[in-house]
């Protein structure tokens, strides 16, 4: 049987979500040069959030109903973990020299992880996310779940609003000013630091709404999950020219697209029977990024800025 | 002759290194004041002061009867001080009128924004022709243009202009120059800061010499383009 298409399918909707979560890294960096590493827990808490909202439903709520609920309440926790982070632990280092906030970001990623794991009921191990009911799809050699069906609308949705946003409103054009002269910015007339709440903000809501479809993919949901994926994402991000969020968009889909295809197709080829398989995907997502960078090292969409190294 | 901007004693650190100790001036309504001097004379820090890029450890601006040392920097565009920055910071991977644009960002005319720009593209025409151009393809002078024209969208009450002339031939740096006369003559009041001594003090009613940190020398432009010390030092005689 050909395994293309499915691999194909999988591949893509693994770097949807890839995609979601790579453009909170890519429109902070964007905006202040930080990489949030924290970004992965917003990711996390916004699935938690999510979770919390289903379970105060009355039970047999119709997930037409549930999902839009769970939406708003992890896009609320996500926005307002990521703000709270921005206001009181990245402003204040907005002038200390880069590692600062970088080494600042990894330990509010380590307290976030341990709040949830220490305080949110049951959350020691994993806890199950509500799926999508009845049978997969079946198109052209694919089998898609139905709970997938919620990122195949939610992702493009929100790459389009993102883009009309950045480019057709009064606070796109500011946030994109922001990003390419941030001083000059603020001679405009423009309040740059709420141009950067803003960028952490649609980040964290994008993490969040990628964080339900990754918790109705597999069906569960636990602390350490925006580790790895946050990983990945992040990697995305890079690969496609951090700063830029089609690029982030893009290096998602083909960092989905390569785990999928190396998965599948790596034992295939003589002498790497060794080397495929589910076990060995992280390794070739991270060989794609080090070939991508060492050809164009400001990543797939990226542009060379010569003034900011 | 009514001060639009008054400067009283002002001081400007970066970290424990002093830029500006201690300098007084005025700007006077529909004149053209000069700032000299060399470099790091204080000049780029006396004006990104003013526009609150930085703030003073000591000191008062006053800017139209209102003082200025503790007023953000994206809201002081809004009280009519524009300022076309040193190296001329245009944004790079925007359109020419999209960089127009933003100097308007806080008026909510459209159609006197639609004028302005109209009226950027009759200054400086070269821009006219580009606008669609992303705008850190242009050359150095028709950046230096697309800073000024972006600095008057906000159709400011002082146009602060940094080093227009730094870096440009001197067919470009003659056309910049004859800008400014053409600003002074339709009322617009103009502080400008300038290496260039002998083209910026021809055209300024009022000129200030810059030496470390402080004021050294003051008088009316004429005065200044014939001071010996000032021939001297700035305008290569000896």
């Amino acid at each position: 049987m050909n395994q293309l298409p499915q691999q194909l399918a999988n591949g893509l909707i693994l770097g949807a979500l890839y995609g979601l979560v790579a453009i909170g890294y890519t429109m902070v960096y964007g905006i202040v040069q930080l990489i949030n590493f924290a970004h992965g827990e917003i990711f996390m808490v916004g699935g938690f959030g999510a979770l919390t909202a289903f379970l105060a439903l009355p039970g047999g709520t119709t997930l037409w109903i549930a999902i839009p609920l769970m939406l708003v309440a992890g896009i609320l926790v996500s926005v307002l973990v990521a703000i709270g982070a921005e206001r009181f632990a990245y402003r204040p280092l907005r002038t200390a020299p880069r590692l600062a906030p970088l080494i600042t970001a990894i330990g509010l990623s380590i307290a976030l992880q341990q709040l949830v794991f220490s305080f949110y009921p049951d959350a020691k191990k994993a806890r199950v996310f509500p799926q999508i009911p009845g049978s997969p799809f079946n198109i052209a050699g694919m089998t898609i779940q139905r709970s997938d069906l919620f990122l195949i609308v939610a992702a493009p949705v929100c790459m389009l609003a993102l883009g009309w946003f950045v480019t057709k409103t009064r606070s796109g054009r500011a946030m994109q000013a922001t990003s390419q002269d941030p001083d000059t910015a603020k001679l405009m007339g423009i309040d740059t630091d709420r141009i950067i709440v803003m960028a952490f903000a649609i980040g964290a809501a994008f993490a969040a709404v990628a964080a339900v479809a990754y918790g109705l993919r597999t069906g569960q949901i636990d602390w350490h999950m925006g580790f790895v994926l946050g990983l990945k994402a992040f990697t995305a991000a890079v690969l496609g020219g951090i700063g830029n969020i089609y690029g982030a968009m893009l290096g998602g889909l083909v960092l989905g697209l390569a785990e999928g295809l190396a998965t599948a197709y790596i034992q295939h080829v003589p002498g790497m029977q060794l080397f495929g398989g589910g076990a060995w995907k992280d390794v070739w997502a991270f060989v794609l990024l080090i070939v991508v960078l060492l050809v164009r090292p400001q990543g797939l969409l990226g542009e060379r800025v010569a003034d900011r190294a | 002759m009514t001060a639009l901007l008054e400067v009283e004693d002002l001081r400007v650190s970066y970290g424990k290194i002093e830029a500006v100790k201690g300098i007084s001036f005025t700007v006077n309504q529909g004149e053209v004041t000069t700032l000299i001097g060399t470099n790091g004379a204080g000049k780029t820090t006396t004006l990104r002061t003013l526009s609150g890029l930085l703030r003073p450890t000591a000191g008062k601006i006053t800017f139209d009867g209102q003082p200025l040392n503790t007023v953000p920097a994206h809201k002081i565009v809004a009280l009519g001080l524009a300022h076309s920055p040193e190296g001329r910071h245009i944004f790079p991977r925007m359109s020419i009128e999209e960089n127009l644009l933003l100097g308007a960002f806080l008026r909510r005319d459209p159609v006197g924004i639609t004028e302005d720009v109209e009226r950027a593209y009759t200054l400086f025409p070269i821009l006219g022709e580009r606008r669609k151009q992303a705008a850190g393809t242009l050359s150095g002078g028709e950046q230096q243009m697309l800073a000024m024209g972006r600095a008057l969208m906000s159709r400011p009450k002082l146009l602060m202009l940094d080093e227009p002339s730094m870096g440009l031939s001197p067919l470009m740096m003659q056309k910049i120059m004859a800008t400014i006369i053409e600003l002074k003559s339709t009322g617009t009041t103009i502080l400008l800061v300038e290496q260039n001594a002998q083209a910026a003090l021809s055209l300024s009613d009022q000129g200030y010499v810059m030496e470390t940190g402080r004021v050294v020398l003051t008088g009316t432009g004429t005065d200044l383009l014939h001071d010996e010390s000032v021939r001297k030092a700035y305008l290569g005689e000896d």
